[in-house]
């Protein structure tokens, strides 16, 4: 009886404790698993294939005692194995197949033709065209994204997308949300451009799987990772409005799983200038110091991937008057905060200091055995602190974010059907002092998601996502998202997509610029539960259409996308009333509809063109009626232009780069009251802007840039309103509709080590 | 006790008969082209109870995860020779051959140095 059941439980053991011999082989190159390879016992003829991850298994005797392991194209190699464990091996290509040149040139930013999402996929080539230099002016040769001009007093240039600010918009990096709450505003310029791998921006309402809270799009900035970055990269900066910038990546192998990278960015923006002469600095002066530590693990053994991240940031910027109107000498000194020398008046003076801290991690665990199911988890902790304060006005705002992600990945049936579930966690603590008034806010939510995608292989694509979240300020809701594409013939794509986010607005932060401005601040509604508000409840549809084609004989490629944005509610930001703004709750409709159209061509080899055109009607009602809105252009033009010489042996190679921008005519937000030598008319000039680089690349290890910003040196001569007197009423800074400071020129350079 | 042993034999009985969910495979299929990938790939998943099929072009080997209970590595391989691919061993029809696109007639070598190139691209 005992025997039998000892016999049932020895079994087992039995057959595995036979000798075997596993193993890994690499690609020599990519260090990736190598499928197909053959692994036998020399003078036997016990063998085994290496399957998709490079694994293999085989028996094991004493007599056994040289490996072979060969693969087409790679030389053979021949190991000693001393006894049944398990071995990793890199196999070399050989080097007749290296030389093997690729003739077709992968594109710097493409549109994808079989994703479901209308994804535009930029990379770091895309964002070496503009060298400058965080992420906000990484999106200066993309079309789909619109970049502001800088104010002078924040100095940030805030994106939009279908003719919406970036709160609209979900900014995560690596997938993780990350341009949000409190970082907002000056969140974009705290990431800088040589950090970032590439870019993947989607129109539309997006996926359910990072969150709620996008309303017209999405955009994922992938960081460089250690495996992949340069052991060493260097890059400086310098231009002739005092901007300096250093840029330094150490990424170095720790061990056979661990990896680890350095990058650190340091600025300094000292330029002291004033062009228009109203007194005022025409760029904040300020720096930064942005420290990232990134640690990578992989273990293809387990399946398993990892990243924790650790980065620390202070940014100062300053800026406001540069002498005091009656002094004779230009060196005031001091900031007038306030107080001031006694018989002089005190000088209107801006300060802004952040400082943050970031720690986040990612897990990802692919099932060795069934490579389509994984599962990832996804944690971040920030805290976001800053203290500011704006001639007489004091802001400060401390954020402390925790989110939590866990998503699984697993096919229905078939590899055709693929489906993504989870769920997330979400806390955000606001600390907020608006000059005498405190505002604090808790804000959690817990969610879950389900994304189901099905791709037929032939035509017709599609992602569908429905997410649930209970929130303590926004409730419990459901935010359905839909995404499909179809191609009716070859080259094409028809797409088409719906889906609903929302969000609660944080006022001050968002539209910090309300600061610079003699405005008082009045919030119309008590009873909501955000700055006595409800939350922005949006709808987002609409269709786009890619068509590829040859045009004398070259590719080229033509897309058309219609969007349009509807909220059920907003809060207004209303600054019809020059002596103050207003917010309150949507009352009525809001809108906005946008049109593009992109044409890509590439007329001779490296020549690249890409042409746009975008029309936004963007119109809300506002107390005074419904009105277009403000400082938003309704036709806009983009033309940009890149050539590469041929790449010669050496790797020595030029690289030009030239951008033109059209903006049409913008509304001003109404002036009306005013005294006439402090009213705007209805609307700004248009505005045409050329943007330049040559790049330099002597080897793959050096390279030279050169480049001019705003090259015609158009400028907007008068861009606050009564400068003369910033404490008094009427002062304004926020009507900026084109370049303050004039035409930039700049120069720098890369070195980089393998 | 003894239904126990029994149970449990019987269980591991059953277990041996099972046919596995997850079964793997991999088999060698003529090609030559990110075309004849697709191809290659859509046949083998539009078989019923084919989970995952990855065709690697360098090597040529068609990677299978398939249910057992719902189908076999034959009729997977029949699939694929419809299609017009040769697998491990068989050939594919010369009317399955002639209905792929001209520039993935893989047999002919012409056609097979000019696709030369296009593996060490990825």
């Amino acid at each position: 009886m005992r025997l039998i059941l000892f016999i049932l439980l020895v079994l087992p053991i039995g057959i595995m404790g036979q000798e075997t011999l596993e193993g890994v082989i690499f690609d020599g190159t990519s260090g990736e698993g190598l499928f197909g390879a053959n692994v036998y016992w020399l003078h036997t003829e016990i063998g085994a294939v290496t399957d998709m991850d490079g694994k293999f298994r085989l028996p094991y005797e004493d007599t056994y005692t040289e490996l072979v392991i060969s693969y087409i194209g790679y030389t053979t190699d021949t190991l000693t194995i001393a006894g049944p464990a398990i071995i990793t091996h890199s196999l070399k290509a050989k080097s007749d197949l290296d030389e093997v040149t690729v003739s077709a040139r992968k594109k710097a930013t493409a549109r994808s033709y079989l994703k479901a999402e209308n994804m535009i996929m930029v990379s770091s080539d895309e964002l070496l065209k503009a060298a400058c230099c965080n992420l906000s002016e990484s999106f200066e040769t993309n079309p789909s994204i619109d970049v502001n001009f800088a104010d002078a007093v924040t100095g940030t240039r805030q994106i939009q997308m279908l003719g919406l600010k970036s709160p609209n918009i979900l900014i995560a990096t690596e997938n993780i949300p990350s341009i949000r709450g409190a970082a907002q505003t000056y969140g974009l310029s705290f990431i800088p451009g040589t950090w970032v791998e590439s870019i993947q921006i989607t129109k539309g309402a997006g996926s359910v799987v990072n969150g709620f809270e996008s309303i017209t799009g999405q955009i994922n900035a992938e960081l460089q990772k250690p495996s992949k970055d340069f052991s060493f990269y260097q890059n400086l900066y310098a231009a002739n409005n005092g901007r300096r910038e250093l840029n330094s990546h150490i990424n170095t192998r720790v061990n056979e799983k661990w990896e680890t990278g350095f990058y650190l960015h340091g600025n300094l923006r000292d330029g002291h200038h004033d062009k228009n002469n109203d007194n005022f600095l025409d760029m904040p002066r300020g720096k930064q110091v942005n420290l990232l530590n990134r640690w990578q693990y992989t273990n293809p053994e387990k399946g398993m991937v990892s990243f924790i991240n650790f980065r620390y940031m202070d940014d100062l910027n300053e800026s406001g008057q540069i002498h005091s109107n009656d002094s004779v000498d230009g060196d005031a000194g001091g900031h007038g905060h306030g107080g001031g020398n006694s018989n002089s008046q005190p000088l209107w003076r801006s300060e802004v200091e952040t400082q943050r801290f970031d720690v986040s991690s990612k897990l990802g665990w692919v099932n060795p055995e069934i490579p389509y199911q994984s599962l990832g988890v996804q944690t971040a902790f920030s805290w976001h602190d800053q203290e500011s304060y704006f001639g007489l006005n004091d802001y400060d705002i401390t954020h402390t974010s925790f989110y939590g992600n866990l998503v699984y990945n697993s096919i229905i049936s078939d590899s055709r059907h693929k489906i993504k579930t989870g769920v997330s966690f979400t806390y955000d603590g606001y600390d907020e002092l608006v000059n005498d008034d405190e505002y604090d806010r808790k804000e959690n939510s817990v969610g879950a998601f389900f994304e189901y995608s099905y791709d037929n292989l032939d035509a017709l694509s599609l992602t569908a996502g429905v997410r649930a979240d209970n929130h303590n300020l926004l409730g419990f809701f459901v935010t359905p998202r839909l995404h499909v594409k179809y191609s009716p013939w070859e080259k094409s794509a028809l797409r088409f997509s719906i889906g609903s986010g929302r969000r609660s607005a944080n006022i001050f932060t968002e539209n910090q610029q309300l600061f610079s401005t003699s405005r008082n601040i009045n919030i119309l509604d008590k009873d909501g539960k955000i700055y006595g508000l409800d939350p922005e409840v949006a709808w987002n549809y609409g269709v786009s259409y890619l068509q590829g084609f040859n045009l004398l004989g070259r590719k080229a490629d033509i897309t058309f996308d219609f969007y349009r944005t509807e909220f059920l509610n907003q809060v207004v930001v209303d600054w019809e009333n020059p002596q103050n703004v207003r917010f309150y709750n949507l009352r009525g409709e809001s809108y906005a509809n946008s049109f593009q159209t992109e044409f890509n061509y590439t007329p001779f080899e490296r020549f690249d063109i890409r042409l746009a055109y975008k029309y936004y009607d963007i119109q809300t009602d506002y107390l005074s009626g419904k009105l277009e809105k403000p400082l938003t252009p309704k036709n806009r033009i983009f033309a940009n232009i890149g050539y590469e010489t041929h790449e010669k042996e050496s790797g020595s190679q030029w690289k030009f780069d030239v951008t033109y921008n059209w903006l049409d005519s913008q509304r001003y937000p109404s002036t009306e009251t005013n005294p006439t030598q402090f009213s705007l008319p209805e609307r700004s000039p248009t505005i045409g802007t050329i943007n330049a680089q040559i790049t330099k690349v002597f080897s793959p290890r050096f390279e030279l840039y050169i480049g001019g910003e705003n090259m015609t040196n158009v400028r907007q001569n008068n861009p606050i309103i009564n400068a003369e007197n910033p404490f008094a009423t009427y002062f304004d800074t926020t009507f900026v509709y084109g370049p303050i400071f004039g035409s930039t020129y700049y120069t720098g350079l890369r070195y980089k080590i393998e | 006790m003894k239904r126990l042993i029994i149970v449990l034999l019987l269980l591991v009985g059953i277990s041996a008969q099972a046919q596995n969910k997850n079964a793997k495979a991999n088999i060698e299929v003529d090609g030559v082209c990110m075309m004849c990938k697709q191809r290659i790939e859509k046949a083998a998943i539009r078989t019923k109870g084919v989970k995952s099929a990855v065709w690697n072009l360098d090597t040529h080997m068609l990677s299978l995860i398939f249910d057992e209970r719902k189908t076999a590595l034959d009729s997977i391989q029949a699939n694929v020779l419809a299609v017009g691919h040769d697998t491990e061993g068989v050939m594919a029809t010369e009317e399955a051959y002639n209905s792929v696109h001209d520039c993935c007639k893989y047999r002919d070598e012409d056609i097979q140095d000019e696709h030369k190139n296009e593996g060490k691209q990825e």
